[in-house]
């Protein structure tokens, strides 16, 4: 009976919660004037496996401002809460050369896949700074089978390269929590699911900057919406 | 079995292995430049292949033609030098040589287990001690192609006949001291030179290996400033204000503080060169070859400093950076076998010896009369 009872409990909070779970949803925007981007000295066996002129990708700006591969994330409210890995791994692709893509965010224990797409072989070296997280370095031949990576400590941009092309990067941000994104090509990002509560949500992008990158919301069962603007830093000398 | 006193053959083996080993330190810094160190994840073998059977199409391009051509130069200089030490345990008659070689044969092994656990262990400290002791190595051979020349039988032998008639006349000793040994001012000036060259070559290999890319991107300033800012603000300015393509570890204050001090060892370091040039221009006059080896050193330093500064102008272009690692490399076997001669010869004493005429070469720049001692000949 008792059993019976505390199942029904446990079901009905799950439910009330799931039902006063909300998305936190905003853009990135961009101001000041960018830097060129440089174009990938991509070689021979490199460059005939695409059409395009790749270049970095430190700033993808559009018409309006909106800034991709912005990463937001809930820093504070979450104490205390344990979150399970998702059993889905995120995947990284390496297609014409390139890590797609080039930001994106996992959970702490998630595995990571990575493909190789491309007809040639790679090296994918992931470069943690955090302690904890184990440097690898394993060499992928072209359309080899996908591999796995999983890091046990939280870590900003973790940096995946290839070492025999010295232009290929993409950075990874590993979360103990679920509730994160990254800004798509038009800045636009959507943090789902979150769970009621005070919370400070931060925007982190691997260059530009801005006085303010947190902000306070409160989840209470309603879509809450976080614009951010950030800046393009000025030259270091 | 017998052993001869100068062997012509073995003494160009000996300077082909030293050439060869600055062509693989010039192919190892290719592998920095190209920050390709970990192109090649696995060692001995390479991707998962015998060494000597990766199928070029895996290697022919992009930083996997770095690290893994710079295996197989390595391979070569290895296999080069323990003929060497061979070729010296079984025909050379000086046993402190042939110690030499054996001590070369084991630099090796160490230098290619070195580079090895670097791949395996992932590890930047493993890296600047192989780039230290790649040019220490240098210098070994470089040295031992030095003592197997004619010209340094030669001036061992000097060194015999000066002792033997000084121990039979009543000469001096202060005037026999100022024969049989260079005076004790003038091996000092060539060896603090040579442990500045040491030490700069030490800074920049642990530059290298930080994978930062340029610490200080600009020259002779530095971030626009006499000495840059290393506060928490100012770094991350300067790491959020890069756009490199190679999208190099964040710099530290640390790294800006190595790139300085870099740049105060390569002005000590041309400094103390300069002074052991201008020295033995005036003692020993214009024409005297160790006044114009000290000269070419000097000038081989300002290279240096030049190519330091074209790799901060060039931001860190790989053939520049590449050049002044060889350069660097060079500077140190020159400096290194000055001081060799300084402390293994009688150079300035026998400058004025009556017997020393063995030596003349070395001090009015002709080979003439070393090749006259026939007797030397293997």
């Amino acid at each position: 009976m008792k059993k019976a009872q505390f199942v029904t409990a446990a079901f009905l909070a799950s439910t009330l919660s799931m039902v006063s779970a909300a998305d936190i949803v905003g853009k990135i925007t961009l101001k000041g004037k960018t830097p060129e981007e440089t174009p990938l000295p991509l070689d021979a066996m490199c460059a005939a496996t695409r059409q395009d002129k790749p270049t970095t990708r430190f700033y993808l700006v559009d018409a309006s401002g909106g800034l991709a591969d912005a990463f937001v994330y809930i820093k504070e409210g979450l104490a205390g809460k344990k979150f399970d890995p998702p059993k889905e791994p995120v995947v990284l692709d390496q297609v014409g050369c390139e890590y797609v893509p080039y930001v994106l965010g996992a959970q702490v224990g998630q595995q990571i896949l990575v493909k190789n797409s491309d007809p040639v072989g790679h090296n994918v070296h992931p470069t943690p700074f955090v302690a904890g997280n184990k440097e690898q370095n394993k060499f992928q031949f072209a359309k080899a089978p996908p591999l796995t990576f999983v890091f046990d400590k939280p870590e900003m941009f973790l940096r995946f390269k290839c070492d025999i092309h010295g232009w290929m990067f993409a950075y990874v941000s590993v979360m103990e929590h679920p509730y994160f994104a990254v800004s798509g090509k038009d800045g636009t990002f959507k943090i789902a699911n979150v769970p009621p509560g005070k919370y400070v949500i931060e925007v982190s992008h691997r260059k530009a900057k801005a006085p303010i990158m947190t902000k306070e919301i409160t989840v209470d069962g309603k879509d809450q919406k976080a614009d951010f603007t950030l800046e393009v830093p000025p030259p270091a000398k | 079995m017998a052993r001869t006193i100068h062997n012509r053959w073995l003494h160009r083996f000996a300077v082909f292995t030293g050439a060869m080993t600055l062509v693989l330190i010039g192919a190892g810094g290719l592998v920095t430049s190209h920050g390709a160190g970990m192109a090649v994840p696995d060692w001995p073998t390479s991707y998962g292949y015998n060494m000597f059977l990766l199928p070029f199409p895996y290697w022919r391009t992009g930083g996997a033609f770095y690290e893994h051509s710079h295996r197989l130069v390595a391979s070569f200089v290895g296999l080069l030098t323990t003929i060497l030490a061979v070729w010296l345990w079984v025909k050379e008659d000086r046993v402190w040589m042939r110690w030499l070689g054996v001590i070369a044969f084991v630099a090796v092994v160490l230098q290619g287990v070195l580079g090895g656990l670097r791949v395996r262990l992932s590890m930047d400290e493993i890296g600047i001690f192989h780039a230290a002791l790649a040019q220490l190595f240098l210098v070994l051979l470089s040295a031992i192609a030095l003592m197997t020349s004619r010209w340094w039988h030669a001036i061992e032998l000097s060194n015999r006949q000066a002792t033997g008639l000084f121990l039979l006349s009543s000469i001096r000793m202060e005037e026999r001291e100022k024969t049989l040994a260079a005076p004790r001012d003038g091996r000092a000036a060539p060896l603090i030179a040579v442990v500045l060259v040491f030490l700069q070559l030490l800074l920049g290999a642990t530059m290298r290996h930080q994978h930062a890319g340029l610490a200080i991107p600009d020259f002779p300033w530095a971030y626009g400033k006499v000495w840059p800012p290393t506060d928490a603000a100012s770094l991350d300015l300067i790491n959020r204000s890069r756009t490199d393509v190679r999208e190099p570890n964040p710099i530290t204050a640390f790294q800006i503080n190595l790139h300085m001090t870099h740049r105060i060892g390569a002005v000590a370091t041309m400094l103390a060169v300069g002074w052991f040039a201008w020295r033995n221009w005036r003692r020993l006059g214009r024409t005297a070859a160790l006044a114009k080896w000290a000269l070419g050193w000097f000038g081989l330093i300002c290279a240096q400093a030049a190519l330091g500064a074209a790799t901060v102008l060039s931001n860190k272009a790989a053939d520049v950076a590449t050049a002044h690692v060889v350069l660097g490399a060079l500077s140190l076997v020159v400096g290194s076998l000055l001081c060799v001669i300084a402390f293994g010869s009688t150079v300035r004493g026998l400058a004025d010896s009556r017997i020393g005429r063995a030596a003349g070469p070395l001090l009015s720049g002709s080979m003439g009369q070393a090749r006259s001692n026939a007797h030397l000949e293997a």
